[in-house]
């Protein structure tokens, strides 16, 4: 429970810390770099939050489910004759960006590794 | 019969059909492997309303508690994120290099197929900041003229796709290594990609989870552009 409490916490920090300083990032994302800056300079001890934290990230996906759900509204706003090519533009563009960015990284990495040889 | 709509008000149906339909999907993912738990359980929660006939507005009442746990659990993602610190730091330049090529192709690929396929303005500019999360791209469409409301959509739909195919699509074009997988599943699928990486490999998950952050910085930065262009 005190890490489900500490992850709370943070979450409540990024949504004020959002708020005072009207940031452009997801409150949920500066509660995460929040708490990250905070195992890494020991304010927090990873054991207090590693069950909690372990148990909400491998089910993660449950709590995207009714996102995913509530998709089924998108035929109210795109017409059916144009489903299709919705459809097609997603898929063909997350594909692209799947593969300019995997390319781009992989890329770099060799380059890394070639400019420090040995080192993995 | 407001006997009827009494239970329907609650929000209690809405999470026990959500989190059976998630166990079930589960089940369903441990005997077929192919099966992805997000897209087989919301499956079943949508023919559970059609069946039913209950409208999305009421499921949402129970949809939006469930919704509530994505906030701590995206912290948690600190976790990973503190664990392969010393390694992430590495890889620092690959990385950001990576987000900020996704998100530009993004930008224009989400662009050029939208006018290619004659969809009308409307849709396309929602269908522009579509790879970063939603908490990023709904406010990004309001401001290029998009729908916010199908933006949302859209969004969760990209993040079911790179979630769903990501991995393997990318192997099949020769990007095997942990680090490029990430990278590309982060910057083009956010959470949802993330969320199934989490499953993979706890490294690659960790590399998804900084992505999809950049990437909350850097697509806003590479849309500024676009509002003199429109």
């Amino acid at each position: 429970m005190l890490g489900l409490a500490i992850l709370l916490m943070f979450q409540f920090a990024g949504i004020l810390l959002k708020e005072w300083l009207s940031l452009p990032i997801p409150a949920n994302v500066i509660g995460m770099l929040l708490f990250t800056c905070s195992l890494f300079f020991g304010w927090v001890k990873l054991q207090w939050v590693e069950g909690a934290a372990t148990f909400l990230i491998r089910h993660m996906m449950l709590f995207f489910l009714p996102y995913v759900v509530g998709t089924l509204v998108l035929s109210r706003y795109v017409e059916t004759n144009k489903l299709l090519a919705v459809a097609f533009s997603l898929v063909a563009s997350t594909i692209a960006v799947l593969l300019a960015t995997g390319w781009v990284a992989k890329l770099l990495e060799r380059k890394e590794a070639e400019a420090n040889a040995g080192d993995r | 019969m407001p006997a009827i709509a009494d239970w329907i008000q609650g929000p209690e149906w809405a999470v026990a059909v959500t989190v059976a339909a998630y166990a079930a999907a589960l089940l369903l993912r441990n005997k077929f492997k192919w099966m992805h738990p997000l897209f087989t359980g919301a499956a079943a929660v949508i023919l559970f309303l059609t069946f039913t006939d209950i409208s999305y507005e009421d499921y949402r009442i129970g949809g939006d508690l469930i919704l509530f746990m994505l906030g701590p659990a995206t912290v948690a993602l600190g976790v990973p994120l503190y664990k392969h610190s010393q390694r992430l730091r590495r890889h620092i330049p690959g990385i950001l290099a990576g987000v900020m090529a996704g998100s530009v192709v993004s930008i224009a690929g989400a662009w050029l197929l939208a006018s290619v396929s004659g969809l009308s303005t409307a849709i396309l500019y929602s269908m522009i900041p579509k790879s970063v999360t939603a908490a990023v791209s709904v406010p990004l469409s309001e401001q290029l003229g998009g729908i916010p409301e199908l933006t949302a959509v859209l969004t969760v739909l990209t993040g079911l796709i790179g979630s769903m195919f990501g991995p393997m699509v990318l192997k099949l074009f020769g990007i095997r290594r942990d680090l490029a997988i990430g990278v590309a599943v982060g910057t083009a699928s956010h959470g949802i990609g993330t969320a199934r990486l989490v499953n993979d490999s706890e490294w690659q998950a960790s590399v998804s989870a900084l992505s999809m952050s950049l990437s909350c910085i850097i697509t806003p930065i590479f849309i500024l552009p676009l509002y003199w262009l429109i």
